[in-house]
């Protein structure tokens, strides 16, 4: 199938990967600083397939980012102002301090459904919520996202048979990234490919390089219309590594450094940047002054999260419930 | 027992003549009632469809009114479809799902304590779902088949926990279950199902949820209890009565919210209570409303607060252990005559 996408699309993309990263490298240094509350996740390495499938999603289409998708919920119109108050913990924050790190950011008006720890439950509400547009003959698509820890879970097979069984408009991206915290794929499974998983349920499965913008976005992009038009689910395996810790505070000294060494060279962004100037669609100038674009916004963003009020106690019953 | 608040009669409500049914009957009148009156809820559950209508017979029917599209056969998956009814809450559906027994719910326990329980405080995302659980035993059903685990929800914020005892709150209760924006469980007495009848009225008899109902007045000590039990208080209150003893039955109705007011009401007037249910009784519900008794109504207590539960073990299968496993008249009327003469 013909690329979807435009040259100008094509820039944005990248300047949402290079949004991605500038904020996933400013968290770790206000780590480091002290400046942080609690835990938070690392993303290096997952921008092509944050940013790639989010990106081919339509307006009205619905999705549950994770914890590796902090270009996906950027792209979907969560600020880095509201995402950074959410890890530093603050009044201004997605969930009021309620949840920290990318916990809990969720925001119905932006069509982000928000996820818990326990994985993967945002799988079986993001089916529900597929399941909801075929009720109401909604032409739109749910689309989440998993790990390949999260894969060997029973509710990861659950949910694939049910979306299959109510042929729902259904979209799982599973981030294949070598490794569940510290556990290698060696010792979570002995297939090759997590893809198989899907075909035993019925649900149509394709590998791409994760690495790679544009094969996940072209892939990811038939998938939603195929959805949207009646034909079904799809799982879409994406190939990749988890370039730093599970955590901040995980050195992830148990990865083999030529593994790392291995996919440091075809890191995604760097990739899609060498294309952009192979085709003519970028200058080095240009693609600086994104890198300057992203820094400013960056920067906004923290000293409006830093500068947020905390939560004030006396609020702290408010909305356990529903009124 | 009609609507008190201002849930709205639907226009179309044919102004019927109220009925006599069982406690069944009633469940599903309220189902059907609530189906008919907004397009949005739908059924879930292992064999509620088709003409099959679910373990209890409880949807008897539906699949032909309303069609497979809004009375959803479900694989054996009360983890992922659980978790399912909460994406399609999250997008303006109100699903009602079964599990086939209470004592299932256990298997979907992640996806109503830790998903649907904590997303409306996390992100304010409205979760409006309930689940109608089959619970309680007394029907020789053994370990699995008659739980009543109604403390593990009541001790989850973001739930609404429900417990009905008669035809008319079954009814009324579960159209305000399925109305309220939250996630609700609604435990359902099997033991009562086709045992209790009673006139019910037709169309819009909301209960709100959080008050609880005198079952049977009376001055000198407070029974607190709800679900099947709320029979064996009122039978020992009519066998205590012939000694002289004037029982009074609260029905709590809900367990979560609890209405505390109606208990405090009720124990301030009485000066002795009893908190009883079929649940073991070790950190049961019943632990909670005793305490609270004994925090706030301190001064007016004639008698310790005494409990009377379950036994502290998998609920038994052959009558003769079952029996002694769980309170009944006998039990009850023996605990207020030690209460009584304190
Ligand atoms: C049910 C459950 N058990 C354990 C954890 C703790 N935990 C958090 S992330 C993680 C590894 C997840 O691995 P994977 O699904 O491959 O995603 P990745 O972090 O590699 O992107 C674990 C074990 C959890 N979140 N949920
Ligand atoms: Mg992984």
């Amino acid at each position: 199938m013909a690329s979807q996408l435009t040259n100008g699309r094509r820039r944005e993309l990248h300047y949402w990967m290079r949004l991605t990263r500038t904020l996933d490298d400013r968290i770790i240094k206000l780590w480091q600083q002290g400046r942080g509350v609690g835990a938070t996740f690392n993303q290096r390495g997952h921008e092509a397939i944050s940013v790639g499938a989010g990106a081919a999603l339509g307006p009205s289409d619905v999705v549950a980012p994770m914890h590796r998708d902090l270009g996906c919920y950027l792209l979907r119109g969560m600020t880095p102002e509201r995402l950074l108050a959410n890890q530093l913990g603050r009044a201004t924050s997605v969930t009021r301090g309620r949840d920290g790190n990318l916990h809990g950011c969720g925001d119905l008006d932006l069509n982000i459904i928000g996820f818990i720890s326990h994985l993967p439950h945002s799988l079986p509400v993001t089916v529900g919520a597929a399941m909801s547009f075929t009720y109401r003959n909604e032409p739109r698509v749910a689309m989440t996202f998993v790990g390949d820890g999260s894969s060997n879970t029973g509710l990861f097979h659950e949910s694939l048979n049910l979306a299959a069984v109510h042929n729902a408009p259904f979209v799982l991206i599973v981030e294949n990234n070598q490794y569940a915290y510290s556990t290698p794929l060696s010792q979570q499974m002995v297939i090759d490919d997590i893809a198989v998983r899907g075909r035993a349920h019925g649900v149509r499965a394709e590998i791409v390089d994760g690495n790679d913008l544009e094969a996940v976005y072209e892939v990811t992009y038939d998938a939603v219309e195929r959805a949207r038009s009646g034909g079904g689910p799809t799982m879409i395996e994406c190939k990749t590594m988890r370039m730093l810790g599970h955590a901040i505070h995980d050195g992830a000294g148990y990865v083999p450094p030529d593994l790392l060494a291995d996919w440091a060279k075809r890191d995604p962004i760097d990739r899609f940047e060498a294309t952009l100037l192979a085709g003519g669609l970028a200058t080095q100038e240009e693609l600086d002054q994104v890198a300057d674009r992203c820094r400013r916004e960056v920067a906004a963003a923290v000293e409006y999260a830093e500068g947020s009020e905390w939560p004030d106690p006396a609020t702290i019953l408010d909305g356990v419930y529903a009124e | 027992m009609t609507s008190s608040d201002s849930q709205t009669v639907a226009p179309e409500t044919p102004a019927v003549e109220s009925k006599v049914m069982t406690y069944l009957e009633a469940i599903s009148e309220g189902l059907c009632d609530e189906m008919r009156r907004d397009p949005d809820v739908l059924l879930m559950g292992n064999d509620i469809g088709g003409d099959f209508g679910g373990a209890f017979k409880v949807t008897t029917g539906f699949s032909e009114e309303f069609g497979d599209r809004r009375v959803m056969n479900m694989p054996m998956t009360e983890l992922g479809f659980i978790g399912a009814a909460s994406g399609m809450a999250l997008f303006g559906l109100r699903p009602v799902v079964e599990v086939q027994f209470a004592d299932f719910i256990s298997t979907g326990f992640d996806s109503i304590v830790q998903y649907a329980a904590t997303t409306h405080y996390r992100w304010q995302a409205p979760v409006p779902w309930v689940i109608r659980a089959p619970s309680d035993g007394g029907i020789r059903s053994g370990p699995f088949h008659s739980q009543n685990n109604e403390a593990w929800f009541v001790h989850t914020p973001g739930l609404k926990v429900v417990a009905p005892s008669t035809p008319v709150d079954a009814k009324g209760l579960l159209l305000t279950a399925i109305r309220d924006d939250n996630p609700v469980i609604f435990f359902e007495s099997k033991p009562l199902y086709r045992s209790l009848r009673d006139v019910v009225p037709a169309g819009d008899c909301a209960v709100p949820l959080g008050r609880a109902r005198i079952a049977r007045p009376g001055r000198d000590i407070s029974v607190i209890t709800y679900g099947a039990t709320v029979h064996q208080a009122v039978a020992a209150a009519v066998e205590l009565a012939a000694e002289g003893i004037d029982v009074e039955v609260i029905d709590l109705r809900s367990l979560k919210p609890l209405d505390t007011d109606a208990v405090l009401a009720s124990v301030t007037k009485t000066g002795r209570a009893l908190v009883t249910h079929a649940a073991n009784r070790l950190g049961g519900v019943g632990a909670e409303i005793a305490a609270v008794i004994v925090e706030e109504a301190f001064e007016w207590l004639d008698a310790p607060v005494a409990r009377l539960g379950g036994l502290d073990i998998p609920v038994p299968s052959s009558p003769p252990l079952e029996d002694a496993y769980r309170p009944d008249a006998g039990k009850i009327a023996a605990s207020i005559r030690r209460l009584v003469a304190f």
